[in-house]
């Protein structure tokens, strides 16, 4: 593996010397050049960066040339969700929601079973005695508005997603150590393999290497 | 409380990177140490125990147990309560104090909420063995049944029910949350394959992008926020479980702050006497600093004084009350059969703990194992004096019993203990005790010259 690390990475500024034509290909993989696997797709133009904030400096001004542009940090760092253009959080309102929906369903449960289905007449006690059903619409509160942050956030970030373009570039298992990451994606309208190369290497990233769909 | 003295216990050697090596190289390198595996053999052995007392249990009924009428509830109950409240020092580490922004606690918090887990899970059991037949268990869950029955609702043994199981499951979410981006630490630091697919499923394909951050971070602020009033809730509800009934010694308002009191008070104890052989064993002595062991000495302090004020306020209530059967339930539980436990617990839970005002004490490592293990016997005390001596001498006189524990009643507390220590000696092999991404957080914040925003602005 550190083989084809280091061979992708002076690869790219080889291709990066030469014009390319379109975007999302490019003439000659330099992970393996003159192997057959030439025509995987590009997913991206990816730059490592040693602190954090460099990446975040690094981030901001992608973000004035390009849209689709992630950041990879291995903790969470203050304001890249921002630099990369992260306005709606939406994991609030989806906890408000679980809980609003936990919450009701329990109370609902027990004045449905307590009222109409199962009444049971102790002492001339209310049957809908609300104060009793107070811990259990508290718990389920809390259950579903859990339920629905742990579910939602996987959802919202795509996750469970075990593979992954990324996954396939050099150095990225340092991505959860002390690199921070910037991507490029090949999908964005300016993307150029040459001009996003040099933009990238103009930003004091450590390297620029490519992302290809699939492993090399 | 500044989040100024966030200049880490640490050490300025520390970076992300060699702090990641630590932490993970504690589970992916190191080799297996003597005192783990002897430790893992004893556990096994005291679990084996508890699945020999449980099958023996299920084949013969609760009658092989010291129980009778009236003291029905006994070491099954003691044992529930003790073990929920050790769990709760757990949530309070990881959940509350991460409100508070108490940076200190990103040390610990991992393998405090992993002790929750496991104490839980030994208190999930012992209602469902106390019961005559356990495998009716799920009876208590409302579902619609041909029975065309539903759950009491008034009744806090139902409630009890939904703040246990609330309780474990968002305990298991937070943590396993919690977890995640260091499991893809894992995988992606590891050599071999069977590891790389194993971690690498339970890391989720986590890739630590800047939107999923964002996410996580939003997401752990509210599961901590829900979870502080939850752990409060728990112990509150357990506590109803007494002090809805009738009998002297129970019928108190007092008993939820008590109840949560005295569950933090063990789960502190629980943590120092879990935290000081786990630092020693694994070399974590620069991330479970003296500092550490000493923030965790002070909290059970303070716990502890709150604990010794609700015995006062118990003794007073009764006399203030005027009531004679409170009186006299008192009066039986530090003068009666049960007078050696009760006093017991004064020593244990008020008297010793005291040497914790000394910052000698608080800082050196053997005291607080020695207090933390006499706090846990104290606390475990505790709950036997309310629940068997309050039991034992109920109204009619003609009915008082004492109850004796059987072989099988210490066996089922020891099988706990040691099913407890199994999973934790099984958690310190296969998981990050500490959580690598916050403390790499940390240290960068820590670090003055990233210009970083510290951790405080988490939210």
């Amino acid at each position: 593996m550190s083989t084809a690390d280091d061979t992708s990475g002076n690869g790219v500024r080889a291709s990066g010397a030469k014009p390319t034509g379109t975007a999302a290909r490019s003439p000659v993989d330099p992970v393996s050049a003159g192997d057959d696997d030439a025509h995987v797709r590009l997913y991206g133009l990816l730059g490592e960066f040693a602190t954090p904030n460099a990446l975040v400096q690094a981030a901001r001004a992608a973000r004035e040339r390009y849209k689709h542009v992630d950041a990879y940090a291995p903790y969470s760092v203050e304001g890249l969700a921002e630099a990369v253009g992260f306005t709606r959080n939406r994991v609030p309102l989806v906890a408000l929601l679980g809980g609003l929906a936990g919450g009701a369903g329990a109370y609902f449960l027990q004045w449905y079973t307590a009222v109409i289905d199962y009444p049971i007449d102790a002492g001339g006690r209310p049957l809908h005695s609300w104060p009793a059903f107070i811990p259990a619409t508290f718990e389920l509160t809390v259950l579903g508005a859990a339920l629905a942050i742990f579910f939602g956030l996987w959802l919202m970030n795509g996750l469970p997603r075990l593979n992954h373009p990324l996954f396939n570039a050099p150095d990225f298992d340092l991505a959860s150590r002390n690199r921070f990451f910037l991507c490029i994606r090949a999908s964005d309208a300016a993307f150029d393999l040459h001009d996003t190369t040099h933009f990238l290497r103009s930003l004091h990233s450590l390297r620029v290497s490519e992302v290809r769909e699939e492993a090399a | 409380m500044s989040t100024g003295s966030i200049a880490t216990p640490l050490g300025p050697r520390y970076t992300g990177a060699s702090i990641t090596d630590k932490i993970a190289d504690v589970v992916l390198e190191r080799p297996v140490h003597w005192a783990w595996v002897v430790g893992f053999g004893i556990a096994t052995a005291l679990t084996l125990l508890l699945l020999v007392a449980i099958s023996y249990l299920f084949a013969k009924g609760v009658g092989i147990w010291g129980v009778n009428q009236p003291v029905a509830w006994a070491f099954a109950l003691t044992n529930f309560v003790w073990w929920v409240g050790i769990g709760h020092a757990g949530t309070f580490i990881s959940a509350f104090l991460l409100l508070l922004r108490q940076h200190w606690r990103t040390s610990i918090n991992r393998f405090a909420e992993a002790m929750t887990i496991f104490a839980v899970a030994m208190a999930g059991l012992m209602p469902i063995l106390h019961l005559g037949r356990p495998w009716f268990f799920y009876w208590l869950i409302p579902y619609p049944n041909v029975m065309n029955l539903w759950p009491q609702w008034r009744s806090p043994l139902v409630w009890d029910i939904f703040a246990i199981g609330t309780y474990v499951i968002v305990s298991i979410l937070f943590w396993y949350m919690g977890l995640v981006p260091d499991l893809a630490t894992l995988r992606d630091r590891t050599r071999v394959r069977w590891k790389q697919i194993g971690y690498g499923l339970l890391a989720l394909g986590w890739r630590g992008e800047a939107r999923h951050w964002a996410r996580f971070d939003t997401g752990y602020l509210l599961m901590a926020g829900l979870a502080t009033p939850l752990v409060i809730s728990v112990h509150s509800v357990v506590s109803l479980d007494f002090s809805f009934g009738l009998v002297p010694g129970w019928h108190s308002t007092i008993f939820p702050p008590y109840f949560v009191a005295g569950a933090l008070y063990s789960g502190f104890a629980m943590a120092l006497v879990l935290a000081i052989p786990m630092r020693a064993a694994f070399g974590l002595r620069d991330f479970i600093t003296t500092r550490h062991l000493e923030k965790m000495a002070t909290l059970m302090l303070v716990t502890g004084l709150l604990v010794a004020y609700s015995y006062l306020v118990e003794v007073f209530n009764a006399f203030f009350g005027g009531n004679r059967y409170d009186i006299a339930a008192l009066a039986n539980r530090y003068f009666g059969p049960y007078a050696p436990v009760s006093w017991s617990v004064v020593l244990c839970n008020v008297v010793l703990p005291q040497a914790l005002w000394l910052r000698a004490v608080r800082r050196h490592p053997g005291a607080l194992l020695v207090l933390g293990l006499v706090v846990l016997v104290g606390m475990w005390l505790e709950r036997f004096m309310i629940i068997v001596a309050s039991l034992s001498r109920d109204f009619l006189p003609s009915s008082w019993h004492i109850f004796e524990p059987t072989f099988w009643d210490l066996a089922t507390l020891a099988g706990s203990i040691g099913a407890f220590a199994f999973l934790f000696l099984l958690f310190v092999r296969f998981l990050p005790a500490i959580s690598m991404s916050e403390m790499r957080k940390l240290v960068h914040a820590a670090e003055p010259r990233t210009g970083l925003a510290t951790r405080s602005d988490l939210a």
